[in-house]
């Protein structure tokens, strides 16, 4: 490949990773089954749209399954959103060279719930963090954090550098967290990813979850996932007895000390809960997002806006991937939902939508109140000001206009 | 070539030499969390080094912050000419360093001694990733 026999694209390609590996002193690359990718335009910017339109034109062509994560643009909804046409049409070119590329443009960060689940052992090479932490703790499978151009370049060559998560002595649990709140809701599980990732930012961190009351959910264990990453930068955790290389506290730290040692009870969630600033309790944006919901979500959300509507001036936006809206469409819930006035916007991520800043200052809108620990965190730099509450008060919140 | 004032010797490096201003921050980086990629100047209110720019500077952060998106982002703002010459970091994820080596830019990892005590903002340094150093060439004004 290096000399060229595959040719140019896949020898950048693999040139690139080689110094990527060398790096983090990898001694050999493994193959990969499936790449998920990072890409549009919002986040590569004309520059790596230029590279990846030259990377199409020399016929750059993905060698194993490759997925697109969320994306930023909802064509059906742009032009209702304020997105800027020129950046929506470019958007539209962009997904065009992704599948010349032999790219799945899936749109969607929850791939693992929806699209393919690796098994215990198997290597991929997977982006955004919410589906490697998932790959990694979940399905017991191997990835490191792969941005765009490296899940791409991996998706070319088939196969990634050996570093981080791909081996053993990283995978090892290196603190434990006894769990002894309720967990009711999922703002809960995402609370517990924000306690645990604030205090120990850092991608080879590996809490281990002790005192699980019941079998967690999968879209609990998303929640909890997405906030340990998007807080500590963290790529794996391990629950003891729910996840497959953790049948038991020493298994899961694998001879290593615990460097901390958390509880989290109901008084340390209510602090969580406490600790938003109001502001002036203006509470005309309801998100829920980032991660995309499944199915169960969906559901769950119609049920719970049953018969209800959104308070007038309060808007409400729900995101998921076109194959679970497509899915609600035909049982039902997406009716219900969107005559109680939640918007659901399909393949995107509201983190990423195009002119978010713009939209916020056009809607006037300060506070953000969402389910998601993920979102409350990393939407800041738009300026909105966040507030995480559980799913029922979010739902309270959007119909009755109140916040408390 | 001139004899440093100070060597911070660094675990893993990758690109070319460069020399240029040291920004020396005390807070961790994302260039989404934290810049504004269109001008170069990290705007997050109340990050340590709001109002400044990155632009051919030698930048020094304890810390990465941020997620996968980060990954496009260096390439994104070499592209509009406002990229940092090198990242200096103490702990790095991946997405830092697949990010800075698509984009060319000159990126290390672990630092003995922390800079925090040897390199000010302002000094001129140089970065040598071969050599596994940063050097304190000059002290600022």
């Amino acid at each position: 490949m290096l000399r060229g026999d595959r040719g140019e694209a896949v020898r950048d390609a693999l040139r690139y990773q080689v110094r990527v590996g060398e790096f983090f002193g990898a001694e050999r690359f493994v193959p990969i089954t499936n790449a998920h990718m990072m890409g549009d335009i919002e986040v590569m910017g004309d520059g790596g749209f230029e590279y990846l339109a030259r990377a199409c034109a020399k016929r750059a062509r993905c060698r194993v399954p490759t997925t697109t994560n969320a994306r930023c643009v909802d064509f059906e909804l742009a032009a209702r959103l304020g997105q800027d046409p020129a950046e929506v049409d470019k958007e539209r070119r962009l997904i065009a060279a992704l599948r010349e590329m032999n790219v799945l443009t899936t749109d969607t960060c929850i791939n693992y719930q929806t699209l393919y689940q690796p098994h215990l052992g198997e290597h991929v090479a997977w982006g955004d963090t919410g589906t490697v932490i998932y790959a990694n703790s979940v399905f017991g499978a191997r990835t490191n954090f792969e941005s765009g151009p490296a899940a791409l370049a991996a998706a070319l060559t088939g196969r990634t550098p050996e570093y981080g998560f791909h081996l053993d002595r990283h995978r090892k649990g290196t603190l434990v967290v006894r769990l002894e709140a309720r967990l009711d809701d999922l703002a809960d599980w995402g609370a517990v990813g924000k306690i645990v990732g604030e205090r120990h930012q850092s991608y080879y961190a590996v809490p281990v979850f002790t005192g699980a009351v019941r079998a967690p959910l999968a879209d609990e264990l998303k929640h909890l996932g997405c906030a340990l990453a998007s807080y500590g930068s963290m790529a794996m955790f391990h629950m003891v007895g729910t996840t497959p290389e953790a049948p038991s506290l020493a298994a899961a730290l694998g001879g290593n000390r615990a460097a901390d040692e958390i509880l989290i009870d109901d008084a340390a969630l209510e602090r969580v809960y406490a600790g938003y600033d109001l502001q002036d309790r203006t509470c005309n944006l309801v998100v829920f997002s980032g991660p995309q919901l499944s199915l169960f979500e969906l559901k769950s959300l119609a049920e719970r806006f049953g018969g209800r509507k959104v308070h007038p001036g309060t808007q409400v936006f729900a995101t998921t991937s076109n194959g679970v809206k497509s899915a609600a469409r035909q049982l039902g819930y997406l009716q219900g939902l969107e005559s109680a006035g939640v918007t659901v916007l399909e393949g995107v991520c509201f983190y990423i939508l195009q002119n978010l800043s713009q939209m916020r200052v056009a809607n006037g809108w300060t506070n953000l109140i969402s389910n998601s620990a993920k979102i409350v965190n990393i939407i800041g730099a738009h300026r909105f000001n966040t507030i995480l509450r559980r799913t029922p008060d979010c739902v309270e919140i959007a119909c009755s206009g109140r916040l408390a | 070539m001139s004899e440093p004032l100070a060597t911070i010797r660094v675990v893993r490096a990758f690109g070319a030499v460069v020399e240029g201003e040291a920004v020396v921050s005390a807070e961790g980086f994302s260039p989404r969390y934290d810049l504004d990629r269109w001008s170069g100047v990290i705007t997050k209110p109340g990050h340590k080094l709001e109002g400044t720019s990155l632009r051919d500077k030698i930048c020094f952060f304890p810390t990465a912050k941020g997620g996968i998106a980060a990954g496009w982002a260096f390439y994104d703002i070499k592209h509009k000419g406002i990229a940092p010459k090198a990242l200096v970091f103490g702990v790095t994820n991946p997405v830092m360093v697949q990010g800075a080596v698509f984009a060319d830019i000159a990126i290390t990892e672990g630092w003995d001694p922390d800079p925090a005590g040897v390199v000010r903002t302002g000094d001129w340094v140089r970065v040598d990733p071969a050599r596994r150093v940063v050097e304190l060439l000059r002290r600022a004004g």
